[in-house]
């Protein structure tokens, strides 16, 4: 390989690991989006189960 | 997947079609990566002085986000642009970097400009000061751009060449070709990555205003 050869592959080299990196730092961001909404749904599904099992506050009414 | 095809389709042309530079040899084919990252730098920091303005001008919703992404990705290409850059100058002129060139000294202060600017976006709290702070800075190194672009052709710098003049392209046809093919792959690529980085942060946001509801 000569030395201009080198420098070339060097420089593609350069671009491409950094636009993979790139692309590696929005995937973990993406991987850690899925968890967020994951724990989310779980939140929202349990609230949902206390308030289908929680007895609804009576309406006070009028004796007599 | 455009910018995919694109960018195997200017690798293809680079190393199988256009024929070796007469003057700089083989080394010559990082002008074909280098020059469309630059040009994409440019057009980066455009775009997003583009919705500074807009952000204060017209306040959409998201333009001052539009216009963070922007300076980010044209920060990114702009590293891209000086490290490939230097590469080039050490295979052609035998020296890494060179301070007699203004091109390469303006670009690094374009470079620097826009870098400075996450210092001062993230030393503001979140909210309308922030994003009116961030949008008056990136609209002052619109001034940096033409300045920087017609840096060569304004002083009389012999180091680096100058490629496009007013006469037209002084290359080969096929060397054009190549070279508008590698334009158009860095601009699709930077776009896709636009769009990407653009959607994560809106996801982002969403989920923070979820979880503040739900808890």
């Amino acid at each position: 390989m000569s030395s201009g050869e080198k420098y070339v592959a060097a420089a593609y080299l350069v671009v491409f690991v950094a636009v993979l990196v790139y692309l590696v730092i929005m995937q973990l961001k993406l991987q850690r989006l899925q968890r967020e909404l994951a724990e989310l749904a779980e939140l929202a599904q349990e609230r949902r189960a206390r308030e289908e099992h929680e007895p609804a506050p009576r309406e006070a009414a009028e004796v007599g | 997947m455009l910018a995919a095809t694109l960018v195997c389709a200017a690798i293809a042309l680079i190393f199988f079609w256009v024929p070796e530079d007469a003057d700089q040899g083989f080394s010559q084919k990082i002008f074909y990566f280098h020059v469309p990252i630059a040009v994409t730098a440019y057009a980066c920091f455009g775009w997003g002085a583009f919705k500074a303005f807009m952000h204060l001008w017209k306040r959409p919703p998201e333009a001052d986000l539009q216009s963070y992404v922007a300076i980010h990705l044209g920060v990114i290409f702009g590293a891209l642009t000086l490290v490939t850059g230097s590469i080039w100058a050490k295979a052609s002129w035998g020296v890494w970097w060179t301070w007699s060139s203004q091109q390469l000294v303006l670009f690094l202060v374009l470079f620097l400009f826009y870098s400075a600017y996450f210092m001062l976006r993230f030393s503001v709290d979140p909210g309308p000061a922030r994003a009116n702070v961030s949008a008056v800075y990136a609209l002052f190194g619109l001034v940096l751009i033409p300045v920087s672009f017609l840096a060569i052709r304004l002083a009389e710098d012999f180091i680096h060449p100058t490629v496009f003049t007013p006469a037209g392209p002084q290359m080969a046809d096929s060397m054009f070709l190549t070279f508008c093919v590698a334009l158009a792959a860095m601009l699709a690529l930077a776009s896709a990555l636009y769009r990407l980085e653009l959607t994560g942060k809106r996801l982002d946001a969403t989920m923070k205003r979820l979880r503040e509801a739900l808890e």
